[in-house]
């Protein structure tokens, strides 16, 4: 065990934890925030995608001692009032079915956007590749994140 | 704690006076008998589905169906809020807990939400509005007949008074209930049939909804279990020194879990947090006896499946007319094969399940898809009075049929009683994957003539595990889903017909997957019509629709043929279809494809049209019958389930590959007007999609695809 020292939200966290443990399980065993999603643990399915210093990472393969000193959001950080361009896009064209995917694709888009703010169907392809949904709500993922890429971007404030 | 009415009030935050309004179905078949809750609560019946409505204006729904992805929390509320005219957003949704006694079937399957209970719930719905508008008229002392309601409000015409519903619960509890209200008509509906946001997508989009994996209670642990990965079999022996001392290990207990009539076992690793349990499954060291059953290959079990289908005929489930003889005597017919192989249902949210087991009570937790089944199930195999099996249910991560099982419950509440103590089976996505139980790979032979334009014979076989007999169905009939997916009408012109069951049994469990046999069934019967079709020289669905006396359906084919372009496509052009029925809904489906400058297969469009008769909410539809394409192109050109010496080889999705935002073609969905009996929505949109696209293939390059599933790099 050791203590790992980072910031998750904006909240300074001191983490007694395995320094192997995925960051994964530290988020929802140890922290207790269960917005991010364990789908498959390697790296394949995206359900389970935090930021780390404001880059997409999966979480399920990110040892917990990598964060030691970094700054991590997670879903619930994404911004106050689920109000990020990515969330009322989603909301709006109603994309969730089961909903289980999709903690990890808004991860994924907000950086997409943050990084290209007006993307082709092409670079949403791209970008979004590495997120699974089985359910199948790809076609309405793809029209919000055109959505969310016309919205005023003020909002977000972990971004 | 058993769900009496003043529980739910409690549960439900609900404080003073409340108007409750619920009904029951006396016996299986009955009419639906609308009462008042409490008066339900005093000669003893309990009721399917309640309205509550308090002295605030609030209404709460009390529904016993479980929510996973398909749209219940909307649809529900929709159809309360249309007949009882008030707010969308006013009307919030409480989930029952497992109890066949009280709730009837609660099994989310088939398709049957808004089947099974529509024309209750509307029925519900409008009687209690008629009583508060009685009520309304009894105070202000005016004709009943002067009266209407509005967003949760009476309004007298004349004068413009108005009252809350609110201040009218006292009153409106003290009616009688009033029999046949009259409902409204399609015409008049304000929210049925028009696209409306579910409302737990906010739920969705901040990380707040409670999927199964989220639950926590106190004290709660978490266990990894090892189960033999030949899908039945005993622990012979396990050595636990390594898991032990991995820090945060607290138990290794051997375990077990009822599948259908066997029992699997397993050993589990129960830790404080999920990493330890994991850590301590890996080093576990078991010793599995594995003797009794087969260890089968997929080669073997399609290989036996074929040799079945050529050297027996089968269990007849449909016989008119005479086709043998016409096929013995045909200068000229068809007799080939199709073959579909075991799939996966592959929720996104793997398996587990929260149990708690304590002297007097066993509380579960989990994403269930059955939970009165698994309440009936745990009582019986671990000998709890059922009353004292209380079992929650949470957001499911995806069900597909997979959810709906008794399996995980029992594992869990299992160790819960071996350990002591609250804890939480997790499945690993290597579990989820390689445990079943699958959907059965099925082989079809189609033997066919075709005269005159016409089908003369048509004799289809099929050869794959019936799911039935794992329940205890018997093994003397034929499947009785055989013909599930083909077109009822069909029998009305093909008069020279007949589909027969050839029985085949593997050690490997199976159920349902999303759509069931007709998931296999429709792209057998399917595409075999389009080689009939061809052989008489006709248009696809020109062919159909001469085999379709129906007015519904060929409305159908008009839409389709409209929406696709069909009747310009060119020659070769690529166009394929197929239609579908399932769970009383029909899905028709046009593809098509071409070919890119490097050659590659591509699907440039998909358009489907869903007949599903009376309906609520058509963006759920679209969503759903989206969702079922994509499941279908996944089932279709991208995996399956493949066994080596009794083990599934695909163990997670770098093999077992879902589709991708990158495989996703456009797709547009319509849905036909009328007012037909409401058909099912979360499955029918599945069938068609695969056949439509072999066929769509077999358009653009004169291959016929016999076999799923196939590569669409190598075509
Ligand atoms: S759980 Fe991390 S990518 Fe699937
Ligand atoms: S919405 Fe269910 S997996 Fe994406």
């Amino acid at each position: 065990m050791a203590i790992i020292k980072c910031n998750i939200n904006g909240r300074e966290q001191s983490l007694d934890v395995d320094p192997q443990m995925p960051l994964l399980w530290a988020i929802r065993d140890v922290v207790g925030l269960k917005g991010t999603k364990y789908g498959c643990g390697v790296a394949q399915c995206g359900a389970c995608t935090v930021h780390l210093n404001g880059e997409a990472v999966r979480s399920c393969v990110t040892k917990v001692s990598r964060i030691s000193g970094q700054k991590v959001v997670t879903i619930e950080g994404l911004s106050a009032n689920n109000d990020h361009p990515v969330q009322r896009a989603w909301q709006e064209i109603d994309v969730p079915q089961c909903g289980y995917c999709h903690s990890g694709q808004i991860m994924s888009a907000a950086v997409l956007l943050r990084e290209n703010p007006n993307p082709t169907d092409e670079d949403i392809d791209t970008a979004m590749a590495g997120n699974i949904c089985r359910c199948g709500t790809y076609l309405r993922i793809r029209k919000a994140i055109h959505l969310a890429a016309g919205m005023d971007r003020k909002v977000g404030r972990n971004e | 704690m058993t769900v009496s009415r003043r529980n739910f009030l409690k549960i439900s935050g609900m404080a003073g006076a409340v108007f409750s309004l619920g009904f029951y179905v006396p016996k299986h078949g009955e009419g639906a008998k609308i009462v008042k809750a409490a008066e339900a609560e005093n000669f003893g019946v309990e009721m399917n589905a309640w309205i509550h409505i308090d002295t605030s204006g609030k209404v709460t729904i009390f529904s016993h169906r479980a929510e996973m992805g398909q749209g219940v929390y909307q649809a529900i509320p929709q159809m309360v809020a249309e007949e009882l005219e008030v707010n969308l957003d006013e009307v919030n949704i409480v989930f029952a807990k497992g109890d066949q006694k009280k709730y009837g079937n609660q099994i989310t399957g088939g398709s049957s939400t808004v089947r099974g209970s529509y024309k209750n719930l509307l029925n519900l719905s409008a009687t209690a509005r008629e009583m508060l508008i009685q009520a309304a008229a009894a105070n202000w002392n005016v004709a009943k007949a002067d009266c209407y309601a509005e967003a949760g409000h009476v309004i007298h015409k004349p004068s413009g008074k108005k009252a809350n519903y609110g201040e009218l619960v006292v009153d409106a509890s003290k009616l009688e209930t009033p029999k046949n209200v009259v409902l409204k008509k399609r015409s008049e509906y304000k929210l049925i049939g028009k696209p409306m946001l579910r409302q737990d997508t906010k739920l969705k989009t901040n990380g707040t909804a409670t999927f199964g994996l989220d639950k926590q209670i106190p004290g709660m642990l978490y266990a990894a279990v090892e189960r033999n990965p030949r899908l039945r079999g005993k622990v012979k022996s396990f050595d636990d020194s390594a898991a032990r001392k991995i820090p945060g290990v607290k138990y290794v207990v051997k375990t077990r879990m009822g599948v259908f009539n066997t029992y699997r076992e397993g050993v589990a690793v129960v830790a404080d947090s999920t990493w330890a349990a994991l850590q301590g499954k890996k080093a576990l060291k078991v010793v599995w006896d594995d003797s009794g059953f087969e260890h089968l290959s997929t080669d073997e079990i399609y290989k036996r499946q074929r040799e079945a289908l050529q050297t027996q005929e089968g269990l007849s489930f449909k016989k008119q007319g005479d086709p043998a003889a016409i096929i013995a005597q045909a200068p000229k017919k068809l007799d080939v094969m199709y073959e579909t192989p075991y799939q996966y249902h592959s929720c996104m949210e793997p398996l587990n399940c929260v149990a708690h087991y304590q002297p007097d009570k066993l509380e579960i937790w989990g994403p269930i898809q059955a939970p009165d089944w698994v309440q009936d199930y745990i009582s019986k195999e671990m000998n709890i009075p059922r009353e004292k099996v209380i079992v929650n249910m949470t957001f499911l991560g995806g069900g597909f049929g997979r959810k709906a099982f008794m399996d995980y419950p029992h594992e869990a509440s299992v160790i819960s009683k071996e350990v002591g103590a609250p804890i939480q089976v997790i499945w690993t996505r290597e579990d989820d994957a390689t445990q079943g139980p699958y959907r059965p790979g099925i082989t079809y032979r189609c033997e066919g003539v075709v005269d005159n334009g016409e089908i003369s014979a048509f004799k289809v076989k099929l050869a794959g595990q019936n799911v039935s007999h794992w329940q205890g169905g018997k093994k003397d009939a034929p499947n009785r889903s055989a013909s599930e997916g083909f077109l009822k009408p069909y029998f009305d012109t093909i008069k020279n017909l007949s589909i027969q069951d050839v029985p085949f049994e593997t050690p490997i469990p199976t159920m349902w997957w999303r759509s069931v046999y007709a998931s296999t069934n429709g792209f057998a019967y399917e595409s075999f019509l389009d080689e009939l079709a061809v052989e008489a020289g006709k248009d696809p669905l020109t062919f159909r629709r001469e085999h379709l006396k129906e007015e519904r359906l060929n409305k159908l084919i008009d839409k389709m043929e409209d929406v696709s372009g069909w009747k310009n496509r060119k020659a070769k052009e690529g166009y394929g279809t197929a239609i579908t029925e399932c769970f009383a809904s029909t899905v028709g489906q046009v593809v098509k494809v071409s070919r890119t400058a490097d050659g590659k297969l591509k699907i440039d469009h998909v358009w489907a049209v869903m007949d599903c008769g009376w309906y609520v909410n058509p963006d759920t539809i679209k969503a759903q019958i989206e969702g079922s394409i994509v499941m279908a192109l996944g089932a279709a050109t991208h995996h399956q389930v493949t066994f080596k010496d009794g083990i599934p080889v695909d163990k997670n999705f770098y093999s077992y590959q879902l589709p991708r935002i990158t495989d996703i073609p456009p797709i547009d969905i319509y849905i036909m007007e009328n007012d037909a009996d409401a058909g099912g929505v979360g499955e029918p949109g599945l069938p068609a999609f695969a056949p439509a696209l072999t066929n769509a293939i077999f358009d653009l390059t004169g291959k016929r695809i016999r076999k799923l599933p196939f590569d669409m790099a190598t075509v």
